[in-house]
């Protein structure tokens, strides 16, 4: 127990220190997990071979990302992109296959071991990629959304990858290794469909996919619907979990790429009403887990073997990366990707990926490559994972800057999108300021913690999303930091209050309107920061006041004025008020000064109101008066 | 001589659709101008009337600016009338406020010039359309100025006329802070907007 304790500790620690340290100097936080796996393993030895264990674990990490990803793509969207993803990635993969194959056959290595070589280097980081993409706020851009259909296009060829690699194993290290069979207990995997037909394989296979996609458009909702009844927060992240891992299971029981399988439930659950409450839930796993998995990359670096084969290993490293930038570039050439996305393209994709360490130990189980060509062909993946946050560095410092005068043209139209209005709480408050606000064409959010509300309001077309609006992660990720309002409309006042200090510290830009149920509470939001404040029963009780001097005899156009008289006498009595109730929150005694202050508004409203008509001075009746009696023009 | 102060009162209830009035209306944000919209200050029609009335004591020229609805203004503004100009302020005894006050209207119509006339359609001069507002002017003391008129309004952007309509306004706005029109003795027919009229005439 302690040596978990203590190895746990270092890995944190050692992701404490470097990660802001690197942010901070501009590096991006993947170097900065990667710096601190080289200070924890191979520079300071605090950690050793268990790293391997830990990486498998932590590409988990990957899974989970890949979810969220999915999560953020529509099925249309995904559909709109089929010519891209195939056509992109699969020349991506073809022609650097091509490449490298030629190269290693050159060097005159067998064909199997070269084919096998290029197989593993084709392959880019999902993980490093995509999270410089979001860090960077890269995400939007051409390049980025090109990069990641040859990303996903990749992730779906290490299926038949695994599948291929084994027919080209190495008949002298089979033999070897029967002899060894003997004496090692083998490993069994479990497997749904080891001894299965093809036929059969391929209907598991499609069964499997279909239940994720059937299953996760009818399913979820009910036991989501179910989970949020219960009001347990901890049960929705337990729930959210399951489903990741569920899913990850079935995927890797039938042989598929667990990754993908969650990227297919993502997809499926990205019109899901729970889609920001479990993108909340789950973020935090995947930064903790992409995290340890580049400290674990940054510490599986080999110094020993690094500096015996350094000229090889180096000139393998620049080679690998810049063949696959020449390549993307070209692609980039052939698929229009114009300007500075042209190189984002081309560089962030330019290195090998965590899969590719996935292949070369399976390569190397399958006897495909020897040991000594997969401990050095690892190092020239580790680093050219560790060189491309430096690429991206170098894209943003030198490559953007030159580009920027260009494209400054183009920029405009998106800066033009409109900013959206957040509104949190969708009950009888909510949702008629939402209604009046979609049907003007202005974009919102719509957050409520009611799932059976949240139900109401789709089955009549309102687009809104279950979630507790108070939460930091679900505030992010309904897009508060591009928000231009956040509406309050939440029946807890302490929760409402909570938010109002939150976002006021956090977002000083976002404009905050928000709901009061009474004087009190109106005045706390207003000494929270609010910019603008209502009492949600002040209006409507002053109509039906009105009503009533109408009803009581009072013309209805001077009803309206009286109306306005005490809208205006309220008005100039509140800062009074206001700060009376300010001292009184702190002292007790000033209580009874409000009550005073109270009780001057109600006499100066009924003089206001009261005023002596013949003096032509009533406010609610000021300016119509007619020119007194006696006067004379002429 | 010190500048004189300006305060425009704007009119327009529909500015999403306005083509030439809110264009005026931005290009009249210049030193010793008080630009106020009417309609966004007021969208209750609650015109604060102690306000107004501060407005008016601080400033040397009136404008109204608006375009014709029916021979007249806008609904806000004969409100505006109807509560700031009161009696014992604007008229009547002891209502001397604005007393040597300049007062001028700018606005547009949609019919063109010839239809403002005795044969044309609308049968009067734009001229005489105004006399409510000149008279109004008059009784509370004021220095009437001719109108500054842009006719044939909802084609003006096609022909190319409005830019020449806003870079005249601003000269004439110029010349109104300089205090360039006091003591010219303007007729009837004069029209601001008339190129004649740059011609100062004792």
């Amino acid at each position: 127990m302690t040596g978990y304790f203590l190895q746990a500790f270092i890995y944190l620690a050692a992701a404490v220190i470097m990660v802001p340290l690197a942010k901070r100097l501009g590096l991006g936080s993947v170097l900065g997990y990667l710096i601190a796996g080289v200070m924890i393993g191979p520079v300071f030895g605090l950690v050793g071979s268990e790293t391997t264990t830990i990486q498998h674990f932590a590409e988990f990490g990957v899974v989970m990302m890949l979810f969220l990803v999915g999560m953020e793509l529509e099925p249309k969207v995904l559909w709109d992109m089929r010519n891209r993803l195939i056509g992109l990635g699969g020349l991506q993969v073809g022609l650097t296959v091509g490449v490298i194959t030629g190269l290693a056959l050159a060097f005159s290595l067998p064909f199997g071991v070269s084919l096998t070589i290029s197989l593993i280097f084709a392959l880019s980081s999902t993980a490093i990629v995509l999270q410089t993409f979001s860090e960077k706020s890269l995400n939007k851009t051409d390049g980025a959304r090109n990069a990641f259909s040859v990303l996903l296009f990749q992730d779906i060829a290490v299926i038949p990858m695994l599948a291929f690699i084994p027919m080209l194993a190495i008949p002298e290290l089979v033999e070897q290794s029967k002899a060894l069979a003997g004496t090692v207990e083998q490993h069994e995997n479990y497997s749904l469909v080891a001894h299965l037909p093809g036929w059969a394989y391929g209907l598991v296979v499609i069964a499997a996919i279909a239940f994720v996609v059937v299953g996760g458009h009818f399913l979820s909702r009910p036991l989501f619907r179910y989970i949020a009844a219960s009001g347990l927060r901890e049960m929705f992240t337990t729930t959210a979990l399951l489903l990741v891992i569920g899913i990850a299971a079935l995927m890797s029981l039938v042989g598929l790429s667990p990754a993908l399988g969650t990227f297919l439930a993502g997809v499926v659950l990205a019109n899901s009403e729970f889609r920001h409450e479990l993108e909340s839930n789950i973020e935090p796993f995947k930064g903790l887990l992409l995290g340890l998995f580049f400290i674990t990359v940054g510490a599986g670096i080999n110094f020993a073997i690094l500096s015996d084969n350094a000229l090889v290993i180096a000139a393998i490293t620049l080679g690998l990366m810049s063949i696959k930038a020449m390549v993307l570039y070209g692609l980039a050439r052939v698929f229009n990707i114009s300007g500075s996305d042209r190189w984002l393209f081309a560089l962030s994709l330019a290195q090998a990926g965590e899969f590719g360490f996935v292949l070369l130990s399976f390569a190397h189980q399958q006897h495909v490559l020897p040991t000594e060509l997969v401990q050095l062909l690892s190092l020239p993946v580790a680093l050219s994972m560790f060189l491309t946050p430096g690429l991206f560095i170098l894209f943003e410092k030198v490559i953007l800057p030159r580009f920027a005068e260009n494209e400054n043209e183009q920029q405009a139209d998106e800066i033009d999108e409109q900013g959206s209005v957040i509104i949190a709480g969708s009950g009888r408050f909510g949702q008629i300021v939402n209604r009046l606000l979609v049907s003007n064409d202005v974009t919102t959010t719509v957050l409520d913690y009611q799932a059976s509300r949240i139900e109401l309001m789709r089955s009549i077309n309102v687009k809104s999303y279950f979630g507790d609006a108070t939460q930091p992660d679900l505030l992010h990720t309904a897009g508060i930091e591009n928000a231009s309002l956040l509406v309050i409309a939440i029946d807890q006042p302490e929760r409402a209050l909570d938010l109002v200090h939150h976002v006021k510290m956090t977002y000083p830009k976002v404009k905050i309107l928000a709901r009061a149920f009474d004087r009190g509470q109106g005045y706390e939001l207003e000494k929270a920061g609010a910019d603008y404040v209502i009492s949600e029963t002040f209006h409507s009780a002053l109509e039906m006041g009105k009503q009533a001097l109408v009803d009581m005899g009072m013309h209805s156009f001077q009803a309206h004025q009286q109306g306005h008289v005490f809208l205006e006498t309220e008005a100039k009595h509140k800062n009074d008020l206001y700060h009376a109730w300010m001292k009184s929150q702190e002292d007790e005694g000033h209580v009874s000064h409000v009550r005073e202050l109270f009780m001057n508004l109600e006499s100066a409203l009924k003089e206001e109101m009261d005023k002596d008509r013949a003096g032509a001075h009533a406010k609610g009746e000021r300016g119509w008066t007619p020119r007194p009696k006696n006067y004379s023009q002429d | 001589m010190t500048a004189k102060k300006i305060l425009i009162l704007f009119a327009h209830p529909s500015q999403a659709r306005s083509e030439v009035n809110l264009p005026l209306f931005n290009a009249s944000r210049m030193n010793y101008v008080t630009c106020v919209d009417l309609y966004a200050e007021y969208p209750t029609f609650r015109i604060d009337i102690d306000k107004e009335q501060k407005r008016l004591l601080a400033h040397d020229v009136i404008i109204f600016m608006f375009p014709m609805y029916w021979y007249s203004t806008p609904a806000i503004l004969k409100e505006w009338q109807d509560l700031v100009l009161e009696h014992g302020f604007a008229y009547g005894h002891e209502g001397n406020a604005l007393q040597g006050k300049q007062f001028l209207c700018a606005i547009s119509t949609g019919g063109p010039k010839k239809a403002y006339q005795c044969d044309g359609s609308n049968h009067y001069t734009i001229q005489e359309l105004l006399q409510p507002l000149e008279q109004t002017a008059l009784l509370c003391g004021m220095d009437y100025l001719p109108p500054y008129v842009l006719f044939g309004a909802r084609t003006a952007l096609e022909e190319k006329r409005l830019a020449s309509h806003l870079t005249h306004w601003q000269d004439i706005l110029t010349k109104l802070i300089n205090s360039e029109f006091a003591g010219i003795q303007f007729s009837k027919q004069d029209l601001l907007s008339h190129p004649e009229c740059k011609q100062v005439k004792k």
